[in-house]
């Protein structure tokens, strides 16, 4: 029998003035298990804690029951009193006889007597507790990023900066992301290029990181400190290290019918190429759909040409194995395909682009060089459409599009109307909406300066047809403020599509068990005060893979996950809390149900030869990755067989605690 | 029949299963049971047809783990129980040759099976090779399988107590219904751990008597196909189906279609969660208080 | 039901999670928002701690009722606790309903931290629910022995 100790606090009169503290530790005397009991006005205050220790020492406890106030006040003082008079800290409960019964009663009585079972009810419980120990994990000093876009970059600078190794793994040839093919910024309006590639520049000199491109993860296995992930390098058929980047191949390649990915396939690219011209790496990439060599065997003209010898048409993928202490999920987003959104017209009209289009045909290294031309004659559009929420804040019954806002779209529209009022001032700019969305630093006098001084007609309403007639584009829509139909004949028609997130998230929160919402962006572990972590411990959100964003918040978060990184890579070990679920393999099925209700991905199955009382055979069992489980108890309640429980909280603690409650 | 036999018999011989489990004739001629054949000579007794009423995949679990592959004829409805197993990584696909056996609703002594007379259906959810008798082709359901858990629905609260009361009385907690069920193949039941908490010292608590079937019932609910094995061998004809299809029908109703035992999806009504999920006090707010 | 026991309270207890309705049954207690001592808290880390066992037990042991409460759907500390434990609760207060069990003996409520007002509330309504249905006799009888 286990030698248990009460202590009733009075908490001055908090407690003594509605509960008789006499007769409660009186009445805990004759309580099985208890060996000691006594009363005393503030058993937090150092005479209290000397007096619990003095008791564990002369009366050999083995556990201590503190009725006081709410074990979110004082449960973790009593547990470092327990440990220093030699108890196991996890020895100890609180009855919580403050909040939940003195404050809250007051019929002396009636509070005596809820105290005692309240008391009686934390023994009973304690009875069944064992002695827990907190264990430890190592943790490996690096970090690896998903997404080589902005967010990649910084929160890998960042991080670097600290003093530890980063990989960051890019699925594009180059790093850059969506940043790199944007041509201005808002609200400051500098160009994209001269903020990002100094960052793609730094990125790739600082020598604690490491850029892996053309690559994606295949594989993670492991837990917070101890990830260990497979990578595979796919095959680019030139030699990285011997590549200088001087694109002589790429004007003696043959093929010219590749799509030029970073110009939103509106121009097209040789088989052999670069992306943009500050690419990094600086290296150039065969697409093998189009390469002749690779297809027919016939040409290898770029390895003739290649001064460098990097052509290597017998390269294969290759596959790296590394360990990570944590993994940051970068993967950012796309525009979605405005074609199913039928009164657009995008799919029939070359002259209805989205926005990101109209960023490359700004931009000086675009398909026209910078000079604004509609795509269908390359003529100048002298009356252009833009179109806000396109596929965003959709009814989610209607499946026509995303039910969120995607949050940048008011700003950049403001922008791009604002740009092309500046340079062609002979044209007219027009602006559909339903709301202007403008809660950002200075973002709001931005949009007011394209409508007062650049003279940007918005129109509060929606577009219901998009037709060509003629060389025009008919916009037809409504304008809510004086109640009318407008139709405008429009030169160039803009989508502000909404964004979603990049197609390859799914398969990345899969492998990381790390949970998303129902559009696919990654959840984070509380929405206001853990807003760049996954509940899954280790993995850390960086940018729009978390939510829709614009730079300078993608950059903020970004910064805030490598603060985040940085605080567990330096750590040595990782205390794990004690209180986790177990699977006694004497009991478990091995049926798999608990692994489906662990938000954690902290279980795994394996085969084990199992002994016990008449039992020797091998069984597929659960295990619980302590150090990955945070004690939720989900897996306990699905288990049929029992075999599953949490310590600290086990079912029979619960039960006990039941059984004296209603005694 | 005679085709089952011949097939089984050439399978254990040219060395492809190592045994078969089916069904032998009782002494009288309308108890089958489930029985283990290992040579060609034990096959003697072998049978199949009107009586093979019993679900033979619960069995598989004893075999598991043993040298070689096992024989295992099933019925349409039966292949439900098996592809759940499976799901719960109990039993290994390659380790049974499965030979799904039409069927045109069995019997017993005292006519057509209760189960049958919600027949699922005659499409085999796994199997290795059918073996379909154009005759034991397409019965179809005789009624709606909620039909008794409707009935229920719209008494009042005190008269569904009476009924169950009426009903749950009569148990003898023989554990016929939780050892014959496939979903309550724990290897050791929590009634019978004295570790769990959940039993007391003695051996036969009330909590036992009174709660062993509501547990039962919901330790297998999303689990249970509703192969209807619990009450064909109750002996007190406790109507225990009627326990598991109420949670079919509620979570049916309440979140979605879903049938145990088939496609590849392993998540279970109560493994799966939507945000939209209706609370709790929605019962209290249908049907009869 | 009339109450045969003039002296008869009712045994009620309620499962609290820590992260929430605990911490919001501590805010029901600072702010002195008084509910009857019939109820009793026992701490769990999450509403999906809880076992339909457990709520069976208290029956069976002479509670009069049981409550549950956990974070607010979409707060749960632990992301989905609180899903799976809807979807449980659903299914057994549905087969209570079904052995004719009276209603209002179970009963989900979701508070949060800062809802200490609510708390107090919710054990008002439940005791008063408990005191019309009086004691719980149906769920220790369910197996009539003659």
């Amino acid at each position: 029998m286990q030698k248990i100790g009460v202590f009733v606090c009075w908490c001055g009169s908090n407690i003594a003035g509605t509960v008789d503290v006499e007769a409660v530790s009186e009445a805990m005397k004759s309580v099985p298990g208890v060996v000691y009991s006594a009363n005393y006005q503030y058993m937090c205050s150092a005479a209290g804690q000397k007096l619990i220790a003095d008791a564990i020492h002369e009366h050999h406890l083995d556990g201590i029951v503190v009725a006081s106030c709410s074990p979110r006040m004082h449960e973790n003082t009593f547990r470092k009193t327990a440990e220093a008079a030699g108890l196991n800290p996890y020895m100890v409960e609180i009855a919580n006889i403050r909040e939940q019964c003195s404050w809250i009663h007051k019929d002396k009585e009636e509070g005596t007597a809820k105290a005692i079972v309240l008391a009686r009810t934390a023994v009973a419980k304690l009875l069944h507790n064992k002695p827990l120990q907190a264990g430890t994990s190592a943790v490996t000093k690096r970090a690896l990023v998903i997404g080589g876009g902005i967010a990649g970059i910084q929160t890998a600078l960042d991080v670097a900066d600290a003093g530890y190794e980063v990989d960051i793994v890019e699925q594009r040839p180059t790093i850059g992301g969506r940043m790199a093919q944007l041509d201005k910024t808002f609200p400051t309006l500098d160009c994209s290029a001269c903020i990002l590639t100094p960052k793609m520049v730094e990125a790739s000199q600082n020598e604690k990181i490491n850029i892996i491109s053309y690559a994606k993860v295949e594989k993670v296995d492991g837990f917070v400190g101890n990830f260990k992930a497979t990578i595979r390098k796919k095959a680019r058929f030139v030699d990285e290290t011997k590549c200088t980047g001087c694109s002589l191949c790429m004007s003696k390649c043959p093929s010219k019918k590749g799509k030029d990915e970073f110009n939103m396939e509106m121009n097209n690219r040789p088989a052999i190429y670069i992306p943009f011209a500050q690419a990094i790496p600086n290296v150039a990439v065969i697409d093998p759909e189009q390469c002749l060599k690779l297809k027919t065997g016939k040409c290898g003209l770029c390895e003739k040409v290649c001064t460098a010898g990097a052509i290597n048409y017998k390269q294969q993928d290759e596959l790296i194995e590394r360990e990570y202490g944590a993994i940051v999920v970068a993967t950012g987003f796309k525009p979605i395909d405005p074609s199913p959104l039928n009164e657009y017209g995008y799919a029939d009209n070359a002259d209805v682009i989205t926005s990101l289009e109209l960023e490359r045909l700004m931009n000086a290294a675009g398909p026209t060089k910078g000079t604004l031309l509609r795509p269908s004659d390359l003529q100048h559009p002298h009356e252009i459409v833009f179109i806000q929420c396109v596929g965003s804040r959709c009814d989610e019954n209607t499946k026509r599009g995303k039910p969120y806002c995607s949050k940048i779209c008011c700003m950049y529209t403001a922008k791009h109307a604002m740009l092309i009022r500046d340079k062609y001032p002979d044209t007219k700019v027009h602006v559909f909406y339903i709301d202007v969305r403008t809660p950002g630093k200075n973002f709001d006098e931005f949009y007011r300066r394209a409508v007062e001084q650049y003279g940007v007609d918005y129109i509060k309403g929606m577009v219901g047809k998009v037709a060509k007639e003629g060389d025009k584009l008919m916009v037809r829509g409504s304008d809510l403020i004086n109640n009318q139909q407008v139709e405008i004949a429009a030169d160039l028609v803009v989508l502000a599509t909404a964004i979603e997130p990049d197609p390859t998230a799914r398969s990345i929160g899969t492998m990381l068990t790390a949970s998303m919402d129902t559009n696919d962006f990654f959840t984070e572990a509380h929405a206001k005060l853990r807003p760049v972590e996954s509940p899954t411990a280790g993995i850390f959100l960086s940018g729009v893979a978390q939510g829709p964003k614009d730079v300078p918040e993608t950059v903020a978060q970004a910064s805030a996950a490598a603060a985040k990184v940085i605080g567990l890579l330096a750590k040595d070990h990782l205390v794990t809390n004690p209180c986790v679920a177990y699977s006694n393999e004497l009991l478990c099925n091995g049926c798999s149900q608990c692994e489906k209700v662990c938000p954690y991905g902290a279980i795994t199955y394996i085969e084990k030869e199992v002994r016990g009382p008449g039992v020797r055979e091998v069984r597929r069992i659960a295990q619980v990755n302590p150090a990955v489980c945070q004690g939720c108890g989900a897996c306990t309640v699905t288990c049929p067989s029992g075999a599953m429980d949490l310590k600290g909280f086990a079912n029979k603690q619960i039960m006990a605690e039941v059984d004296a409650i209603c005694l | 029949m005679a085709r089952i036999k011949q097939r089984a018999i050439e399978l254990l011989s040219d060395g492809t299963v190592m045994r078969v489990i089916g069904w032998e004739k009782g002494e009288g001629n309308c108890d089958w049971s489930p029985a283990l054949f290992e040579n060609a000579a034990e096959m003697e007794n072998f049978v199949y047809g009107d009586y093979a009423g019993a679900n033979l995949s619960k069995y598989c679990l004893k075999f598991n783990r043993q040298e070689g592959k096992t024989l295992v004829v099933l019925k349409p409805c039966d292949t439900l129980s098996f592809r759940q197993l499976l799901h719960e990584h109990r039993i290994d696909r390659e380790k049974f040759y499965v030979i799904g056996a039409g069927c045109k609703g069995m019997k017993d002594e005292k006519g057509g099976l209760l189960k049958c007379s919600a027949c699922k259906g005659k499409e085999f959810e796994v199997y290795d090779e059918i073996i379909d008798d154009e005759e034991a082709q397409k019965t179809t359901a005789l009624m709606d399988r909620m039909a008794g858990v409707i009935e229920l629905e719209k008494m009042t609260a005190q008269e569904r107590f009476d009924f169950w009361r009426g009903e749950l009385s009569r148990c003898i907690r023989c554990n016929a219904c939780r050892n014959v069920c496939p979903a309550c193949s724990c290897i050791k039941c929590v009634f019978d751990n004295p570790a769990s908490g959940v039993q007391s010292k003695a051996p036969v608590t009330d909590f036992e008597e009174n709660m062993f079937h509501i547990i039962r019932a919901y330790h297998v609910a999303g689990r249970c196909t509703d192969c209807g094995e619990c009450s064909r061998v109750c002996p007190q004809n406790i109507p225990l189906h009627l326990l598991n299809r109420k949670f079919i029908k509620d979570m049916n109703e309440l979140y979605g279609d879903y049938q145990a035992g088939v496609g590849e999806n392993e998540r279970t009504p109560l493994t799966s969660y939507t945000k939209e999920d209706a609370e709790p006090g929605i019962v209290y707010e249908r049907g009869n208080a | 039901m009339s109450v045969s026991n003039p002296n008869w309270k009712p045994k009620i207890v309620a499962f609290c999670c820590n992260w929430c309705s605990y911490a919001g049954a501590d805010l029901a207690g600072s702010g002195r928002m008084a509910y009857p001592a019939d109820v009793k808290i026992i701490r769990v880390p999450c509403s999906c701690r809880v076992n339909p066992l457990f709520i069976l037990r208290a029956f069976e042991r002479g509670a009069d009722g049981v409550i549950m409460c956990g974070c607010h759907p979409g707060d749960c500390h632990y992301t989905s606790g609180n899903y799976f434990a809807r979807r449980r609760m659903t299914m057994l207060f549905s087969m209570l309903d079904y052995l004719g069990i009276e209603r209002g003996r179970t009963r989900v409520e979701w508070v949060s931290a800062a809802e200490g007002a609510k708390f107090s509330k919710t054990m008002n309504e439940f005791v008063k629910t408990i005191y019309d249905l009086g004691e719980n006799r149906k769920l220790g009888d369910l197996r009539c022995k003659k």
